[in-house]
């Protein structure tokens, strides 16, 4: 039996809002697919499983906010048969108990063996069949907590209840609200635990972009570049040279993430910022990374990202030139271990081969913790990214 | 005041008796000695041997002549001391007392009353223990009732007396010596299930002297916010399920609780009539709490074990809800 939990969409999240289930018992679910909708402070989130099995039981009712952790379905592994007795809910009839209960994470016991039982079909009794029939009320979306998991009276009276009266949408101004809770949350977290060192370095960008306007220049307007792609791989495969800047200080220890999911920090338009990840970078084309970019900017502002979009970053990073300044100094989002940032790249008087010439320039930065990294390392960090921006067609592969 | 389910039984003897001329007592031990659980106490000095008879040790043949009495015109209460005794005259019961309206087209009537003490708990072993209620609660041609209050246990013998057909009556022998407040003692009716505590969230359906259990496992599922309905049945035949599907269908979950064994009980039949009749209404299966399937034991522990207890009525509500474990 798989347990399918109420995912912790980013650091600053503890509880999450069930707004729609995409599968319903019996479905076969792969990995990766989106099998519900959940509503987080900062946006409506699709969540994947990465689990592959068949859905066996609904836990959590669509309306419901439960906490990070929750049980909200079960799934039963390829081959795994039905269990004889159903979870079971310590829910009394009449005598609905408030949403916020944890439900324990038990250990997934071993799959039943090769046999592949029939799914039996679902219980629902004759009382809560009539009644969901009357009501409109699809039984197969409502999780059961009667005798044997079966569905009751009380679990589709307590489903059209929430269908009824649907959370009430947030607001505009309590989804900012919300936001600025969460991202206070993190933020002091960030400052209060985070030993933070920051290290400036200019980078000439006369080469890349020399690079970059060629390029485009045979491409149509949709199909162009923009620098921040550059900047993207760049500190990408930067990360993967130097591992400590990718992955996340846990449990008074470093992890080092397996693969670099770099976070961009995204502004919205109503306020607030979410930095969700574009996955295995180094790994992807320009190309890709660009169509990535834009996709994951257009659904950022729409409030629709993926789970894993939000839970999966290793590092961010934040480009704050279009604003103008010339440089930004990053506060690091928990629990990951590093930020860069880019500032306005822009005409800069430089000393170059002991004259005197005028270039284009970034301030790159890196706010990175003391407790995973030090210093000397995260001056070779920057010089890589510098190195990397100075060969673009090594950022091309 | 204070009145006992033994004085009542009595009192209701003793008016009866006094009421009806026709009204005559008979069976082992109800004479001289009183009645095997003191029912007849003092009844033979005030109504005489006549009235009053000691009957030798032959269920077959009082009970037959009781029917004998009954047809010639008397309105005979015959005593039998135990169920289990009584398979010893189910031939007059089954074949001629039930039978007679019947079989004579309805030119003969038998207006008689039988009495037996059923039940477990007094560590009276396999011969003297069982719930055999259920056995004849299957005979057509019969009423059977089984009086759990002190209110009963006067209130039926009456009705039972006016009835033209034959009525047994199951005295339950852990209910003689429970008592209870009553203003006054009055004729009740032999054909209405009470319900003798409402509720909301399960129907525990009972008779008898597990009334006393099932009552006792509500207030302990109160306790627990479970809101139990419990239902006496009162009336084994013919049985008023009227009463008791208006409550399944307020509750929509039911427990049949019967001290006689699980198969072929009266539970079997209850819950069978719930689920035909109540199918739609019903949020859980059906439960019965029953006898565990052996004669009866002699050792306490055993006995106690065997018999329905509130634990389990308690735990069977709860399963019915889906907090089991």
């Amino acid at each position: 039996m798989i347990e399918f939990t109420m995912p912790a969409l980013g650091a600053d999240m503890d509880e999450g809002t069930l707004n729609e289930w995409m599968v319903k018992p019996g479905d076969t679910v792969t990995r990766g697919q989106v099998v519900a909708i959940v509503e987080t402070t900062k946006a409506a989130v699709e969540v994947e499983c990465w689990h592959e099995g068949v859905v066996h039981e609904l836990l959590v009712p669509v309306g419901e906010t439960v906490a990070v952790g929750t049980v909200l379905a079960t799934m039963l592994e390829v081959g795994e048969a039905a269990p004889a007795q159903p979870r079971r809910s310590g829910r009394r009839a009449g005598k609905p108990q408030p949403a916020h209960v944890p439900v324990a994470v038990a250990p997934a016991p071993a799959a039943a063996g090769p046999k592949t039982a029939p799914h039996r079909r679902r219980w629902v009794s004759p009382a809560a069949r009539r009644l969901a029939d009357s009501l409109s009320i699809d039984v197969n979306s409502v999780s059961g907590t009667g005798p044997q998991g079966a569905v009751t009276i009380h679990d589709v009276e307590h489903a059209a209840a929430s269908a009824k009266q649907p959370q009430p949408k947030l607001t505009a101004a309590d989804r900012a609200a919300g936001m600025r809770r969460s991202i206070a949350a993190a933020m002091s977290r960030s400052k209060r635990e985070i030993p933070h060192y920051y290290l400036l370095h200019e980078i000439q960008l006369d080469t890349a972009l020399t690079w970059l306007t060629a390029r485009n220049a045979q491409r149509p307007i949709t199909e162009r570049l923009l620098p921040a792609v550059l900047q993207l791989k760049a500190v990408a495969l930067a990360a993967q040279r130097f591992g400590e800047f990718s992955g996340f200080w846990r449990d008074d220890t470093f992890q080092a993430a397996d693969d670099v999911h770099v976070g961009v920090a995204i502004s919205l338009r109503a306020g607030g910022l979410v930095a969700p990840a574009i996955h295995d970078v180094p790994g992807k084309k320009l190309d890709d990374l660009m169509s990535d970019l834009t996709d994951l900017v257009a659904r950022a502002r729409a409030g629709s990202l993926r789970s894993s979009e939000m839970s999966d970053p290793t590092i961010t990073v934040t480009n704050l030139g279009d604003q103008g300044v010339d440089a930004v100094l990053g506060v690091i989002y928990p629990p990951q271990v590093a930020l860069v940032g880019f500032g306005k790249p822009a005409q800069r008087v430089c000393v170059v081969d002991g004259g005197i010439r005028v270039l284009t320039t970034t301030h790159a930065t890196l706010a990175a913790d003391h407790r995973a990294s030090d210093g000397h390392r995260g001056a070779l960090f920057l010089a890589a990214i510098d190195e990397l921006l100075q060969r673009p067609d090594e950022l091309e592969k | 005041m204070k009145v006992t389910y033994r004085s009542a039984v009595h009192d209701a003897l003793r008016d009866a008796l006094r009421d009806d001329p026709r009204v005559v007592l008979m069976g082992e031990d109800v004479g001289r000695y009183g009645g095997t659980y003191a029912a007849s106490k003092g009844l033979l000095d005030e109504f005489g041997p006549e009235r009053v008879r000691d009957t030798p040790l032959s269920e077959l043949g009082f009970v037959g002549i009781g029917i004998g009495a009954a047809l010639g015109g008397l309105r005979p209460i015959v005593e039998v001391m135990t169920v289990n005794f009584s398979l010893l005259a189910l031939d007059q019961v089954v074949n001629t007392a039930a039978a007679l309206r019947h079989m004579s087209g309805g030119q003969f009537s038998v207006p008689l009353v039988i009495r037996m003490a059923t039940g477990a708990g007094r560590q009276l072993a396999a011969q003297h223990s069982h719930s055999l209620d259920p056995w004849y609660a299957h005979i057509p041609g019969i009423k059977v009732v089984a009086p759990a209050t002190v209110t009963d246990a006067y209130g039926m013998l009456g009705p039972a007396l006016a009835d033209p057909d034959p009525v047994v009556i199951f005295e339950h022998v852990q209910l003689y010596n429970t008592a209870s407040d009553v203003d006054a003692l009055t004729a009740t009716d032999i054909s209405r299930a009470a319900v003798r505590r409402s509720g909301s969230d399960a129907t525990v359906i009972t008779y008898g002297g597990s009334l006393p259990k099932a009552l006792d496992a509500a207030n302990e599922l109160s306790l627990q916010g479970i809101d139990c309905e419990v239902i006496d049945l009162r009336v084994l035949r013919p049985l008023d399920m009227e009463t008791v599907l208006e409550s399944v269908r307020k509750t929509h979950r039911a427990v049949v609780v019967d001290e006689a064994w699980r198969t072929g009980s009266l539970a079997a039949e209850v819950s069978a009539r719930i689920v035909e009749d109540a199918f739609f209404d019903l949020d859980a299966p059906t439960a019965r709490v029953c006898s565990a399937e052996v004669p009866m034991p002699y050792a306490k522990h055993l006995e106690q074990a065997a018999l329905p207890q509130p634990d389990k009525i308690v735990a069977a509500v709860n399963s019915l809800l889906g907090n089991g474990s």
